[in-house]
């Protein structure tokens, strides 16, 4: 391997572990919160299709972002409106969610199969780009892949210095007890799962208007389930989801490149890798029962029934 | 002209007039025996670009070329399974002529055509057939070989990269073919190919071509159905064929031309042998010469001499002067795969499961 198959490699793997990235860091806070929504991938398509039609329409992408990120909140509202109001079972009411989405996305996006979008363009910032290796790699992507990455920061610092990242915690935690010390649990919880559809909206959109700019039915292929292994695979640490992002992103192309260099492995065995850590560290991770209970939000996918 | 209009004209008035005579459904009944009636089972959706594209682009077609002859309708977006039974059994009822465009409705096509015998069938891309079920598929694979030509003066790196679906005759003849043109301009390059395992998936399609091209390929060529190929080709300053639609729009500096599918000929074709009861339940498996492969436009950059020589190329194959598949051709490993002067005949192309000398790695089996 030369030095530029080696940053291309590695750009590539940022750019694929973005979506991701965005997708996740979205579910870690809706589940922190409490609250398992396991219709990620429908919520993606929606804002996939939503921020493409809206940018065809305008001409203007950054439209389409925001428009992306509203479809995924309103995904979610939907899913809170079930899950949160009416107390719905969170797993079901969010599997329904992902095959509303898929097909909900498929009958609105039919008239803009295979229209041609100038997608956002990549942005180089100026100096830090110049940098040897480390300038190509991280500094030369379009604008929504630093966006993610600040993201990740604030909401990294969101939980490590904030007192609301304390008190999204403690709902999750334990929502009785911060009923009776006066935090009003769900509205923490539906900010939470608003926060996720907004962040699987902007996955959605950075597919079909950054990353492959067009739109296609289930595009997302997905992805929205590898965001969810992801979460756990992180186990629920901000910094984790970083990493776990760009290693899944790292075997989604490695197997592409592999194969590109001759290598005679099965590329369907590769392409399960991502699949095959998560469950390696979901057996790390339950071989110590109370190492699990010290990762995953105590009361996550359980209804709040406030006693008030 | 004008007087022929005006003549068809009168004619449908005086019909007009006599069928207002008449009671409702006799007009109906009329109006249905008139016309032949066409239907369309899609995979996908119309849209602009790709397969299904492709198809209706034919259905088209037909209706221009016989008019008032023929009507048609389509059902798109039918998933390969119980629903595409459902969905052509509900068409046999009212059609006379039906066409299921995917390789996934062979068996629902078979399993509906035997229920309604009067009803012909065509299936695309299939292999089996009945008394009232044809096949029909188009060689590809010459229009890949035109491209392989192109290529072989247009790269610099010598390296040419090969978005590939899945590892089925179908695809690997056009991987063959592509580099048998490759290796007729430039006797030193090779094709890197690279399997995403999916016809469909824009993402992988697009992580596949920028591993080829971090690999050193500064052409891509694609056998899946999406423009993301020729989107990676376009930001990253190389070049690229598209396939089975023109996308020049996706990669205007990138795409260099492309092989297209084109049925409009053939839907015309069977429709008027069933107006006129000439329809065998037949296989099809037409070219260049058929007027099923057609090249994209040529783009500015390739030069006139390798344009004129990609033409030749092309009248060549559609005559019969050039056959592709024929020796010597050298496998992989160098030796002799096909004897000098032997032409390989249609199964043996259709079973091909080998790569020829110029292919990198090694093919899934």
């Amino acid at each position: 391997m030369d030095i530029d198959l080696i940053t291309n490699v590695l750009f590539a793997m940022i750019r694929s572990g973005t979506p991701l990235l965005l997708v996740a860091l979205g579910e870690v806070v809706c589940e922190k919160s409490g609250v398992l929504n396991l219709g990620q991938e429908g919520m993606m398509l929606m804002g996939a299709v939503t921020g493409f039609i809206v940018s065809v329409s305008t001409g203007n992408l950054l439209l389409g972002v925001i428009a992306g990120m509203m479809a995924g909140v309103a995904m979610s509202l939907l899913f809170g409106s079930l899950a949160l109001g009416l107390r719905t079972n969170q797993v079901a009411t969010g599997l329904a969610l992902t095959i509303f989405g898929t097909g909900l996305s498929a009958f609105v996006g039919t008239d803009y199969v295979g229209k041609p979008l100038a997608g956002i363009a990549p942005l180089a910032i100026p100096l830090l780009s110049d940098i040897p290796l480390l300038g190509t790699v991280l500094f030369r992507h379009d604008p929504l892949v630093y966006t993610a990455l600040i993201l990740l920061t604030l909401t990294w610092a969101f939980f490590r210095f904030s007192r609301p990242g304390l008190m999204v915690k403690a709902v999750g935690e334990n929502p009785d007890s911060a009923t009776s010390i006066g935090l009003p649990v769900l509205t923490v919880r539906w900010l939470a799962v608003s926060f996720g559809g907004a962040m699987a909206g902007l996955g959605g959109a950075y597919l079909s208007l950054a990353y492959t700019p067009l739109w296609s039915e289930g595009m997302t292929a997905g992805r929205g389930w590898i965001a969810l292994a992801l979460v756990v695979f992180a186990s629920w640490r901000i910094g984790r989801v970083l990493l776990g992002a760009w290693l899944f992103g790292l075997a989604s192309i490695m197997h592409l490149v592999l194969q590109g260099m001759g290598a005679s492995i099965s590329s369907n065995l590769l392409a399960t890798l991502p699949y095959l850590a998560t469950i390696v560290v979901l057996v790390i991770l339950s071989s110590n029962q109370s190492k699990i209970r010290m990762m995953a939000p105590m009361s996550l996918g359980k209804p709040f029934h406030s006693r008030m | 002209m004008k007087i022929f209009l005006k003549r068809t004209w009168l004619k449908r008035a005086a019909v007009a007039a006599f069928s207002t005579l008449m009671s409702t459904t006799a007009i109906m009944a009329g109006a249905a025996e008139d016309k032949l009636k066409v239907a369309f089972v899609y995979v996908g959706p119309v849209g602009e670009a790709g397969w299904t594209y492709g198809h209706d682009e034919g259905r088209r077609e037909m209706l221009d070329k016989l008019g008032d002859k023929v009507e048609s309708t389509y059902v798109e977006s039918v998933s390969e399974g119980a629903d595409a039974v459902r969905v052509i059994r509900k068409l046999a009822k009212s059609n006379d002529l039906i066409f299921t465009t995917s390789f996934g409705y062979m068996n629902p096509t078979l399993k509906v055509a035997k229920q309604f015998p009067k009803v012909k069938f065509n299936h695309a891309t299939g292999y089996k057939r009945s008394k009232n079920v044809a096949t029909y598929a188009a060689r590809f694979y010459e229009g890949r070989y035109v491209t392989g030509l192109i290529a072989g003066e247009m790269t610099q790196s010598n390296v040419i990269g090969y978005v590939g679906s899945f590892p089925i005759p179908e695809v690997v003849q056009g991987i063959n073919a592509f580099t048998l043109g490759l290796r007729e301009t430039n006797p030193d390059a090779v094709v890197k190919v690279v399997w995403i395992n999916s016809w469909y998936d824009p993402a992988k399609e697009r992580e596949a071509a920028e591993a080829l091209i971090a690999q050193g390929a500064d052409i891509i060529n694609q056998h899946t159905d999406s423009p993301a190929p020729v989107q990676a080709a376009q930001d990253k300053g190389v070049l690229a064929f598209g396939y089975d639609t023109d996308m020049t729009r996706f990669g205007p500096d990138a795409h260099l031309t492309g092989s297209l599918v084109h049925w409009g000929d053939y839907y015309t074709d069977v429709a008027k042998s069933v107006l006129n009861n000439s329809w065998t339940a037949e296989d099809v498996w037409g070219g260049i010469n058929a007027g099923m492969v057609k090249m994209a436009p040529y783009s500015k950059k390739i030069p006139a001499d390798v344009v004129a020589a990609a033409e030749k190329a092309r009248t060549d194959i559609a005559s019969g002067e050039l056959t592709i598949f024929e020796g010597p051709i050298k496998a992989q490993d160098g030796s002799i795969k096909v004897a000098s002067g032997v032409k390989l005949n249609d199964g043996e192309i259709l079973s091909m499961n080998w790569y020829v000398d110029g292919v990198e790695g090694e093919l899934p089996q």
